[in-house]
């Protein structure tokens, strides 16, 4: 049980952040109404996304030096978990728009640009299964990847700043700012990204750990 | 006995009354006071206890996996 603290720590984050969320005050602001809990279970998940693609992205650099192919395992399977986190949060988020900002895809740049993330990441997999050779796909895939990260930066954190956005904290000014959440807020929000981040993570962990063992099967 | 009941229960109706007449926006205050809000964060949480269990016994399953396939 020792080892698995950090599993532990992002369930009691999470459990916490589902009483928090649904019963501490919340501030009053016209449109969101109660909606603004969103901000609690939306949110991380595109955070818990970001997390695991960037652990994918430094796996794949590692790769690239040495060509373990144990580590090219790490940056897939965490690609895939994002890839289901990120389409809860593309779900989630064109329902909460569609109560509040009354359409369920507006042309806001974040949608946008996040769709093309996801698409890019898409993209990732395709290429993935389209290569035979264990090494080549593995060398292709890691080269992909990076370009995918960099993309996705791109498009989830730069561009939505330049322009006008729909989503608080874009159309420069720097996100999460008083106007959008106040302290107590705060005090929930954090620990549920983290909480996700972990939950995100554990379930990683588990497909790599049985891919492993797949493949173990296989070359054995 | 009977007394300090019903004078108890009277400060929480104020205390619910006073939750509700403060809002301009309207908020779900009310339900969190007596509209069973506390029923859906249970629903929630005990649908989140069961994906936890469930998420444990397959990394119980994969641990004892590992050591037949090492």
């Amino acid at each position: 049980m020792a080892k698995n603290w950090w599993k532990i720590a992002g369930i009691l984050l999470v459990a916490y952040s589902i009483v928090g969320g649904f019963l501490i005050p919340v501030p009053e602001m016209p449109i969101l109404n109660e909606t603004i809990r969103n901000t609690y279970f939306h949110i991380p998940m595109w955070f818990a996304m970001m997390a695991l693609l960037t652990y994918s992205l430094f796996n794949s650099i590692k790769f690239l030096s040495g060509f373990d192919l144990s580590l090219d395992n790490k940056a897939d399977q965490s690609v895939q978990v994002s890839l289901f986190l990120g389409a809860l949060g593309l779900l989630t988020g064109m329902l909460w728009a569609q109560f509040t900002w009354g359409s369920f895809w507006t042309n806001d740049v974040k949608l946008n640009g996040t769709a093309i993330s996801l698409l890019t990441y898409f993209a990732y997999v395709i290429l993935r299964g389209s290569i035979e050779d264990e090494n080549r796909k593995a060398k292709v895939a890691a080269v992909y990847n990076i370009f995918a990260w960099v993309m996705m930066i791109v498009f989830i954190m730069v561009i939505p700043r330049m322009t006008d956005s729909l989503h608080p904290g874009n159309g420069g000014n720097p996100a999460f700012g008083s106007y959008d959440m106040d302290n107590t807020m705060r005090a929930v929000f954090y620990p549920a990204v983290v909480g996700w981040i972990l939950i995100g993570a554990w379930i990683t962990n588990l497909k790599i750990r049985i891919k492993n063992i797949e493949n173990k099967q296989n070359y054995a | 006995m009977p007394r300090i009941y019903k004078a108890l229960m009277s400060a929480l109706f104020l205390f619910w009354a006073n939750l509700i007449s403060a809002q301009s926006v309207e908020m779900a205050d009310g339900l969190r006071s007596d509209g069973k809000i506390y029923v859906v964060v249970l629903v929630l949480l005990i649908i989140f206890i069961g994906v936890v269990v469930y998420l444990f016994s397959i990394d119980k399953k994969v641990s004892k996996l590992e050591e037949k396939v090492k």
